[in-house]
Order: structure tokens, then sequence, then C-alpha cells
């Protein structure tokens, strides 16, 4: 499959049992297979039965993106594969905090625009800010661009988290 | 008696039912629970507790082979000949990582194999402890799923549940690492079995909605040139589907290929089979897959081997892909309709909707359709002249078929030129009587391998079909066939030549025949009477039916060597970068054709 046409970006939310090596087993099967990840989080979201959710952001062609979710699909840890792009309405949220360094009128410049995206300010000195920004990748990118142009910045990003609009729920693993 | 299925244990256990026993103690338990009758192993340092309960075990047999490569070999040669799991046992770190190539072999070729293997204490774990490994992390990416037991109260569970993973779905190979503190630990036993898991887990899907076989069904309705292409799918579904496909292809009088994994499944006697497809299938099959306009695949999975160059295959079908796992469909080839379930499942859903729409094919355009195949197989591509001078390979293997014919034959093979030989010209009827390395293509493959299916069939006749050098490289079991008395034959097509290197070289690098040559051979007369078995030697065609006779007459293991011409090379043949309809016929065909420059890149 070499050819480089119709590359899509797919969130892909997977249920799991939360044990051991069950993240190792997700991440190996991306890279033996050459697949790309853009991002990947993952975090406990039952108790009871131990579950947790791996969101992975993706791309490729339609035929690796069926790939990768019968590939994923077949993990005996894996409860469900839900691909959030291809259902539709989805929710994605990424949270990134962003330390900048600058002085004078682009410390002021850094702080109305932290202001016009709803960045939370969390930490302050004389010299430097930590911002607090949440909202879909493309906005927080955004945000970190122009903080960039604004001073010394260093970054900590979650990776993207979804979920999927409306009153339905993931029943799978129940 | 304990039940193994993780499902009924629903019901309190009273305290009678529940035993402390050690660690050791209870995964032999467990085994017994799954009708484990034969492991297949090694000792060392960090199973020595499982040996010992061994020692007092006198339900489940162990066979000691002589690397643990060969142990994973032996239990797929068992479980691709009975059906059953074959089960493996070998200790920690060298054990493990021996273990590995027969692990990916097995996941490749869809076995069922659970292995069992030691592991330091889990307060040792990470500590580069003696004989450590990381072993669940060095067998990820070759199983199926594997486990490293912390907790003695899974033991159980676990072992039941890897069973179950093992041999549900699409088969493969499962691993069980076993910290040596658990296997000495007392924890208990249930014996009214393990207990249910807090959620299920694994139910892949086997039965396909009717919908798909309805739309199936409507489409093979409309083919004019239909053929159908099985796989080794079909052969893991038990003999019941070989059954049926021969009813499938009995009412559809439909021209049927197999692959390498699925040669048994169709009687190679059936008048409607065309021969194994592929890069050394026969000229028919490729032809036939080429210019078809509906193609039946049943539980294969387009293996470049079969595919040949992608954008050239079967250009003008429609692909209907019957499969139990859903990651093969549209892996490699795009099909038109996917029907995801099990072989015998889907093919007898599909017979019976087949019958209730009174399914008739095209008569007018069949019988067009089996005039342009009979044109295909009027070529002989599979012909050969055999002189007096020498032994052609091809003529050895099919004089062995037909002294074997009427005898209970179980086949096993190297990997290699003898290996194509083997799959073109021995005609197996019967599935589950084929056993090759075909995805991994695993060299030392065959004599392990027939060890295992001697110990299932000990009354049967095994036949290891070796190349000398594949042979070599697994060839310290004679000593495990020595000590068992496993009356395997090796018949050894030995041309001096690490056969299919040698034709590569001669295809795409000028001739230089770098390091292929099979220097210093042993007398194999001699090494066989090293270990008191027989050794044979045909030299001439002439001594060929003696030689044959004497070994199929001689009541324990043989070693044949069969000199056979040096220079042959396997024909029909597609090669790489080619397409079905590019094949090369043979050797003047490939001074004509000279192999492209993608093509020279492909493996």
């Amino acid at each position: 499959m070499s050819n480089n046409d119709g590359i899509e970006r797919h969130i892909i939310s997977v249920l799991v049992d939360n044990e051991p090596g069950v993240l190792a087993r997700v991440i190996g099967l991306f890279s033996g297979r050459g697949y790309n990840i853009e991002s990947l989080t993952v975090a406990e979201v039952e108790g009871t039965l131990g579950l947790s959710r791996i969101s992975i952001v993706t791309s490729g062609t339609p035929m690796v993106i069926e790939q990768i979710k019968s590939q994923l699909a077949r993990l005996v840890p894996i409860h469900s594969v839900c691909d959030l792009t291809e259902m539709g309405a989805a929710i994605e949220r990424e949270l990134a905090l962003v330390k900048i360094i600058n002085e004078g009128k682009n410390r002021i410049e850094a702080l109305r625009i932290a202001d016009t995206f709803r960045a939370r300010t969390l930490d302050s000195t004389l010299d430097s800010f930590v911002f607090e920004v949440t909202g879909n990748s493309s906005k927080v990118a955004a945000f970190i661009d122009l903080m960039e142009s604004l001073g010394d910045v260093e970054i900590a990003r979650t990776g993207v988290s979804a979920i999927s609009r409306g009153n339905r729920i993931d029943l799978t693993a129940k | 008696m304990a039940k193994s299925a993780p499902t009924d244990c629903e019901k309190a256990a009273s305290e009678n039912d529940i035993l402390a026993m050690a660690g050791a103690e209870i995964l032999l338990k467990a085994l017994e629970d799954e009708n484990v009758e034969v492991i297949f192993g090694y000792p060392g340092g960090a199973v020595l507790p499982i040996y010992d309960a061994l020692f007092k075990n006198n339900k489940i047999q162990h066979i000691l082979v002589r690397h643990e490569q060969a142990a994973v070999h032996a239990a797929e040669g068992y479980a691709r000949s009975t059906g059953k799991v074959g089960v493996v046992l070998v200790t920690s770190g060298p054990g493990a990582t021996n273990a590995v190539t027969g692990l990916t072999d097995a996941l490749m070729d869809s076995v069922p194999v659970v292995c069992l293997t030691g592991q330091v204490p889990t307060h040792l774990i990470g500590n580069d402890a003696f004989q450590e490994a990381d072993t669940t992390g060095i067998t990820r990416a070759c199983t199926k799923h594997n486990y490293l037991i912390k907790d003695g109260g899974m033991l159980q569970q676990t072992v039941a549940e890897a069973f179950h993973v093992a041999r549900s779905g699409r088969p493969g190979p499962v691993l069980i690492d076993l910290p040596k503190d658990i296997l000495m630990g007392e924890y208990s036993y249930n014996t009214l079995g393990a207990a249910a898991p807090a959620q299920k887990r694994y139910a892949p899907e086997t039965r396909p909605d009717i919908e798909v076989i309805k739309k199936t069904v409507a489409m093979m309705k409309r083919a004019e040139r239909p053929i159908i292409y099985g796989g080794g799918g079909i052969v893991n579904s038990g003999p019941k589907a070989s059954a049926l496909l021969k009813q499938l292809v009995d009412m559809t009088g439909w021209p049927t290929t197999l692959t390498l994994m699925g040669l048994g499944a169709l009687p190679a006697s059936d008048k409607h089979f065309l021969g194994m497809l592929g890069m050394h299938g026969t000229y028919e099959a490729n032809w036939a897959m080429h210019d078809c306009d509906l193609m039946l695949n049943i539980g294969a999975r387009f293996d470049d081997r079969v595919t040949g160059r992608i954008s050239g295959f079967s250009p003008r079908s429609v692909k209907i892909h019957i499969d139990i796992d859903p990651s093969s469909v549209n892996k490699n080839v795009t099909v038109d309709l996917a029907v995801i379930g099990d072989a015998t499942t889907v093919l007898e859903m599909l017979i019976a909707e087949m019958k209730s729409q009174s399914f008739i094919p095209h008569k007018a355009s069949l019988t067009k359709w089996w005039k342009q195949i009979k044109a295909w197989q009027s070529l002989d591509c599979l012909g050969f002249e055999q002189g007096a001078d020498v032994i052609k390979p091809q003529h050895a293997i099919k004089k062995l078929c037909e002294m074997t014919r009427d005898r209970d034959t179980y086949v096993t093979t190297e990997v290699g030129q003898h290996q194509m030989w083997a799959a073109q010209y021995y005609d197996f009827e019967k599935p589950n009587r084929w056993m090759t390395s075909g995805g991994l293509g695993t060299m030392g493959y065959g004599l392990p391998s027939a060890l295992g299916v001697q110990v299932a069939h000990p009354n049967s006749l095994v036949i290891d079909i070796a190349g000398e050098a594949s042979f070599m490289m697994n060839m310290q079991e004679l000593s495990t066939l020595a000590q068992y008395n496993l009356p395997v034959k090796m018949f050894i097509i030995n041309n001096e030549w690490m056969g299919m290197v040698r034709q590569w070289q001669e295809l795409i690098h000028g001739g230089r025949y770098s390091e292929s040559y099979s220097a210093s051979l042993p007398n194999f007369i001699k090494l066989a009477d090293t270990f008191g078995m027989v050794g044979l030697v045909a030299k001439n065609p002439s001594d060929l039916d003696g030689v044959i006779g004497e070994m199929l007459a001689t009541p324990g293991p043989v070693i044949a060597d069969i000199r056979v011409a040096k220079e042959e090379n396997c024909f029909p043949m597609i090669p790489s970068g080619a397409a079905h309809n590019e094949m090369l016929l043979g050797p003047a065909d490939q001074a004509e054709k000279p192999i492209s420059e993608e093509g020279m890149v492909l493996v």
C-alpha cells in the first residue's frame, strides 16, 4: 500500500483491561506494523471492573485505519474499539501546560492572549507564567504558536482525550 | 470431574471442592482439565518444580526434546495433525528465547500452542538474575497472547483462558510465564473448574449474519468464471469444513485451488482441483485466479506468495473473503464482500442457503470456463523427464507418493525447494496430513514437527520430506527419535545446495553462488548408525524404488539420503514482482523474461 492519497486523521477510543503490559501491546502493535501514533493517552476509567481507556490519534489511508481497528480488536485485553472520527459527532479535548519566560510588553501581550484563549494562569513569577489551556488540538497548537513568538517557552501536553456526543454510552464492556 | 470451561463455575464451591496444592501441581491439574496428554519440553532450574510434579503424575506424558525450538515445532506437528492444542514446557531465559522461533512459526501459521516458560522468582524479576529474560516482553510480538503469573491464585483461571485463546477464533500460540516461587507456593485449586473471569474476554465472532450469506449466494449466482480459493482456515476449522468444501465443490462444479497451508482440504484426486496456487503453484491455478470473474476465498489470507504483484492480481474479479479473523480482510487485497466466521459454520450456512434458493451454476459459461482451464492444464506445467542417470527430485517425491498411497501417512517438510516439490508432487487426500512451515518459512521445522506427529499417531507412517541443509538445522532431534523409538522416515532430497537460495542467486544475482553450497555434509548412513537407526542411500534412479521400499518396510526410524540432480530448479514460478499471468514455465521462459528492478528487492 504505497499510495499516499487520502491520508486521514482518526481518533480511536479503546477500552482495555487495566493490566500490566496492555499499553505495551497497543504500542507494540503500532510500531510493529508501521502505523502512526500522533498522540496516545491512557488512564483508568472504571474501578470495579478495572478498565482503562486509551485514546489514540492516528493517521493513514482508509485501508490502514480499518487494519488498525481490526488489529486492535483482536488483542485479548481489549474490550471495544470505537472510531470516534467515523462515528461523526465527537468531542476532543487536550490540555497543555505552557511556561513562558518574558518581560515588558511581551509579558502583557502573553497575558492578554491567554485571556482570549481562556487559558488559566497557574503560576507566576516576575518574568514567567505557567498557563493551562484546554481545547481541541488546533486551538492548543495555535496558542503555543503565539506564545513561542512572545518568549522562551516550555510545553507539556496531555494528548487528545475524546468522547462521542449524544446520549449513547459504550456498554460493550458491561 | 472438573470442567475446563470458564463459564460453568457460577455455583459457589463448597469447601470440599477447594484443594490446597503447590503451584506446579495446580498447573498440571489445570492441564489435565484441558485434556492435555502430551507435553514437549526441556527442563531447567526455573521449571524444576513442574518437573518434580510431572515425576509424580501418571496422566501426562513428557517428551524430552534436545532443543527448545524443536519442542515448539513438535507441539505444532502434534496440534496440526490432531486439531488439539500442543503444549510446550521450557525453562526461563535461554529456554524461553530458544522457543521464540517456534512461537513465531505457530503465530504465522495459526497453530494452537500453549507454551509454559519458567521464570525467576517474582522478587528477582528485573534484577538481571541468572537465566532471567523478559519473556513476556520478548514474546509479545510472537504470541497471540501471553501472561506473567504474579499471583498463584490466578494459575487455574489463567491456564483455562490460555487454552481458550489458543484454540478459539484464529488459533495461535499463547505463552504463560511462571515464576519459580509461584510454582512452589501453596494455592487453592477448585475441582469444579476455574473461576470465571470478572468479565468475558476474547469471544471472537464465528457466525456471520444470514444477510451476508444471502448476499454471497446472490454474487455466486452471477458468476460465469468462478474459482474457489481455499486456505489453511479450512483445515484449522476441523475435518468437517473439508467435507463441506467437497460438498460445495460438487454442488457448484467450480474449479478449486488451495494454498500451501490448505493442501488436503479438498482431495488432490478431485477432478475440480487445480493444484496449489501461488509462486510455485500450477499454471492452471494461477491463470484461473487471474482470469476469473468471481473469487470465493475460504480461509486464506492473500499472502504475498499467493498474490504476486498486487496491482496485477486477479484484476477483473469480484472477491468474496470468508475468514475468522477480521484483520485479514482488506489487508493486502481489497475485497467486495467480507464474511466473518468460522469456515465450518459459514460453509454450513452457505450450503443451506444455496439449497433453499435452488442454486444452479451457469451451465454454459461454466463449460466454457472449464474448456479454457483444460487448455491451461494441457501445458502440463509439472511435467519433467526422468532420465536414466540421475534422480530428479520431482520423480523421487512422486515415487514416494505412489508407494505410500495406500498407507495411513502424514508428511512434514523443511523449507526450500524440496518443500515446493513436496507440495506439487505429493497428493494429499485428507486434511491434517500435511505439516509445513508456510508463513515464517522455518528451515528445521520438518524433523521436530514429524516427531510431534509421530507421538500423536504412533501407528501411522510419518515422513519428513527434507532438504539436506534444512535437515541439519534441527538434526539434534535424531536423539529424541532414538530415545522414544519414533519411527519417523526422513526422506532427504539431497542436492548438496541450499536449493532455493541457489535458485534465487541464479535468477537475480548472476549465478554468483555466495555461501549456498552445503559443504562438509555428514555421511547420512553413518549418522543414522550412531543413533542406532537405519540409513539408506539412493544414488541412481534404479536404486529409488528399492530404497523407498526398504525405508517403508523398516519398523524404526530411517534416514534415506536421496541424491538428486544438483541444478534442478522449482518450476513453474511467478518471479517476484510479477503477476499470475506472467508465470515462468521453465528455464527457457526464465531467460526470456528477466525480473524487473522492483521485483529484485522483494523477498
